[in-house]
């Protein structure tokens, strides 16, 4: 493949996605002197950095995450910055509260790099904003035809509708601590859902964090404080990891429920032994990722994490250039 | 088509018992007819429709989608049916979903040529659980853990009534039961299932227990070998006779030469299915052979002879004679045999005894092959279905124990789904190899099993998925009923009925059984 104007400036690195003339990385998954962090997933955002630039949000993030001494300096981005004669620039990504794409401009064209993102509306974050380009960069971790995501609201009909007919059952929610925790607490509550919502005490930090940067969650209780029979037929809120843990021993008669895009496949549903799947997740699927890379107008077209050989060779079929960008590090993060 | 749908949806990720009862009776409650029906018949018998859907899928998906996308597609969902629900284009959803009645209507009215056409159009209007369970449908095989019982089951409680009764008319009636959901609701008469050779539901016994022996004297209880063998129902009309398990699945056609021996008999009778030789009854292994073949040779009816050995009769001829007593029915039972004599069939002999004592030595002495213990059956109770308490009892010979060391656990199901409750064991093949000899799941109390899930996950040395590895550390006295030979265990043997006797914390795993003492009680 000829080599592209682009990947004079822009190229993958050990250290992750590397801006030359900026002088600095993009999600770099091991320290660097100057990072520009798309969203605040560990794949993305590590401690050790000397300098990040990042959304508010998305610091705000780390600090909880990794402690408020997490890098050397942050900068929160503004309307538009410029470093070292590049212009940078950070625009939602729809994919979690302060996720962002990386928007670069340099000597007349532009990349930009979209992190994690999805199309379909999340009312605990700022919506995807299209932006034109030259040049887009794609994750794919949900990059086969087989994954379409139901409407999100659906699912969290579907949940509330369970807790109204096994009112005898906790129903045990297993979700991403960042995110997709947040994204069905607010879901089930505009679903009409209003009763006390139960969390496992991973959870609560960046609950208390999303409250604090001003997404409603309503009345959010800690499982350890409460009685067991408080939490009978009551939603608790856990890391998926902890769905078959001991620790849910505790609960009445658990309904073990899991919000992911990988519920979408029966086996994998089973595999964790869940009784409800809802198939909600904060990536696009792969209908959105098709729209997205048209949509675009992107002649070239890099593809990170997942399966990135389905969505190569339908780039191909689009009539552009599409390449696996094997940049290590990224994962799926039981989304 | 949509509530099936759902329904089946729910039904995969359910594992306990009664939320999938739950689910159903919500299901059988709120579905009309016919589509109630053609479920139920869906989830028992399979609907009556056989199409080449392989081929034909094949077909239709072709322009839909990029052959390698299919190929990544398969290769990652693993299941062809789920493959193409997900990846078929959904609805526009300008025309309504089919209801299961019209998936019926439709697909048998289609010719081999027209089905393509009727699959691809059916497809269109389903969203993807829709098309995953008209997949499903079609392909005949369910397979989201349902038997066909636990589906009666699940009628029966719909509508209060005893899953024995469901039973007793179910051969008299076919899909969609418009008149079994008719007499259920009160609207109609029952199905008389007097017409066909029919399954009657089956009275079994209870394990003796010391407490029983004071509640009979020994002029008040029968008793009979107990045979290894299987519990079957042979039903026999003119022209029509039928094989069923206890549960009332019809194996008849595994079994032709018995179903030959009574084509001349009518009535109802039950007994013991066994491989017989020479008047010699058969292991169990040798029995295997012969069930859950679809074909069954020339050569397999003569290497492994089957026959029944009855001990019961519910009606002799027309004649219902489960309300009279075990003594009046076995005098019916014995002059019946008189009247036809089947071949492949005699009368389980009573064992006669004056006294406890008297029996309590036949029934130590009972090693031979072919009897697990013996029967005690009240003189005066009636032909009752289901498993009535304190009518008959099993009394099974003394089960065997080996000391195994335990190398393997896994999570159960359902409310055990956090602990490792399913073990597999071994005995030492050298004195530093294990083989595996079996598995067993019961036999512990719930503390105990608190205390192995706690050992198991301090002593772990790989995981596989749900199962883990242990290192050899801890040894269960294992009682089992019989070892057989067996090319599935890598040991080369197998134990019957295998369970948790007791948890031998305090005993060295060295001092475990080894493979060659295993090996030394297979019967010769
Ligand atoms: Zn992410
Ligand atoms: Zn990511």
């Amino acid at each position: 493949m000829q080599k592209s104007r682009i990947e004079s400036w822009l190229y993958p690195t050990d250290r992750g996605l590397y801006c030359e003339p900026g002088q600095f990385h993009i999600d770099p998954h091991l320290p660097v002197d100057r990072a520009v962090i798309t969203h605040g997933h560990g794949d993305h955002a590590r401690s050790g950095h000397g300098a990040v630039l990042a959304t508010h949000e998305t610091i705000e993030i780390m600090k909880v995450r990794y402690g408020a001494d997490c890098a050397g300096s942050f900068a929160a981005a503004n309307g538009g910055q410029t470093i070292n004669g590049v212009a940078v620039r950070l625009v939602p990504a729809g994919h979690i509260l302060g996720s962002a794409q990386i928007v670069l401009d340099w000597q007349g064209t532009r990349a930009v790099v979209s992190g994690d993102y999805k199309r379909s509306p999340d009312p605990t974050c700022a919506p995807f904003e299209l932006v034109p380009c030259d040049l887009f960069v794609t994750e794919a971790t949900f990059g086969l035809p087989v994954f379409r995501h139901e409407p999100a609201e659906r699912e969290a009909h579907r949940l509330v509708a369970s807790l109204a007919a096994n009112p005898e059952r906790t129903h045990l929610l297993g979700a991403y601590n960042l995110g997709k925790c947040q994204r069905m607490i607010a879901l089930v509550r505009q679903a009409g859902y209003h009763r006390p919502v139960y969390l496992h005490g991973g959870l609560r930090a960046l609950c208390d964090l999303y409250v604090r940067l001003g997404v409603d969650l309503g009345d959010l209780r800690n499982v350890t404080d409460s009685e067991p029979a408080e939490l009978k037929g009551a939603l608790v809120l856990c890391p998926p990891g902890a769905l078959s843990d001991r620790w849910s021993r505790r609960l009445a008669d658990p309904l073990t429920c899991y919000a992911s895009g990988w519920m979408r496949v029966k086996g994998r549903a089973s595999q964790h032994g869940v009784e409800l799947p809802l198939v909600v997740s904060d990536h696009c699927d792969w209908p959105e990722l098709l729209r997205t890379i048209e949509e675009t107008g992107a002649e070239e077209i890099w593809v990170t994490h997942g399966r990135e050989d389905a969505l190569v060779h339908q780039i191909g079929l689009m009539g552009r250039r599409g390449r696996a960008l094997a940049l290590v590090g990224f994962e799926d993060e039981g989304d | 088509m949509q509530s099936f749908a759902e329904l089946l949806d729910r039904l995969v990720y359910t594992t306990a018992r009664n939320a999938k009862l739950k689910l159903l009776e919500d299901y059988f409650r709120a579905t009309p007819d016919p589509d109630r029906g053609w479920a139920l018949s869906a989830l028992t018998d399979g609907l009556p429709l056989r199409l080449p859907i392989r081929k034909t899928l094949a077909t239709i998906l072709a322009p839909h989608v990029d052959p390698l996308l299919y190929r990544l597609s398969r290769d990652y969902v693993g299941d062809t049916a789920e493959t193409v629900s997900l990846l078929w284009p959904d609805a526009r959803l300008n025309e309504p979903p089919p209801r299961i009645s019209d998936v019926v209507a439709e697909v048998s009215a289609a010719s081999s040529r027209e089905f393509p056409r009727v699959l691809e159009s059916l497809l269109g209007r389903l969203d993807v659980k829709g098309r995953f369970a008209l997949l499903k449908l079609l392909s005949g095989a369910l397979r989201v853990g349902v038997s066909a019982r636990l589906a009666k089951t699940a009628i029966a409680q719909t509508f209060g009534r005893e899953v024995e009764e469901i039973e007793e008319v179910w051969h008299a009636v076919s899909a969609p039961y418009a008149d079994m959901f008719a007499w259920l609701e009160g609207r109609g008469v029952r199905p008389d299932p007097g017409r066909k050779a029919t399954f009657r539901p089956v009275m079994l016994a209870h394990p003796i227990e010391d407490g029983d022996w004071q509640s009979f004297a020994p002029q008040d209880v029968a008793a009979e070998w107990k045979w290894d063998g299987i519990r079957v129902q042979l039903s026999a009309r003119p022209g029509d006779v039928r094989l069923f398990s206890r549960a009332g699945d019809d194996v008849s056609t595994a079994f032709p030469d018995i179903v030959q021996a009574f084509a001349h008999t009518q009535g109802v009778l039950d007994g013991e299915l066994l491989v017989l030789r020479q008047g010699v009854v058969a292991s169990f292994n040798d029995l295997q052979q012969r069930l859950n073949r679809k074909t069954v040779t020339g050569r397999m009816l003569q290497d492994y002879p089957a026959h029944i050995r009855l001990y019961d009769i519910l009606f002799d001829g027309n004649e219902d004679v489960r309300t009279l007593s075990f003594i009046e029915r076995r005098q019916h039972l014995e002059a019946w045999y008189e009247r036809f004599r089947p071949s492949l069939a005699d009368v389980s002999a009573l064992v006669p005894f004056a006294a406890f004592a008297e029996l309590e030595s036949k029934w130590q002495l009972a090693r031979e092959n072919g009897i697990e213990g013996l029967m005690l059956k009240r003189k005066a109770s009636p032909y009752l279905a289901g498993r009535p308490k304190g009518h008959w009892y099993k009394w099974k010979r003394a089960a065997l124990t080996i000391d195994c060391v335990l190398m393997y656990a896994q999570r159960g199901s359902g409310k055990r789904s956090s602990y490792y409750s399913d073990y597999t064991f071994g005995v030492w093949k050298t004195p530093d190899e294990l083989v595996p000899v079996g598995k067993a799941y019961s036999g512990f109390t719930d503390e105990e099993l608190l205390r192995l899930d706690r050992w198991i996950r301090t002593n772990t040395v790989e995981r596989f998925g749900p199962v883990r590895q242990v290192k050899p550390g801890l040894v269960l006295e294992i009682a089992f009923d019989a070892v057989q030979t067996s090319s599935r265990h890598k040991s080369g043997l197998a134990l019957r009925f295998p369970r948790v006797h007791r948890i031998r914390w305090d005993k060295p795993v060295q001092e475990a059984e080894t493979l060659d003492a295993v090996k030394a009680l297979v019967p010769s």
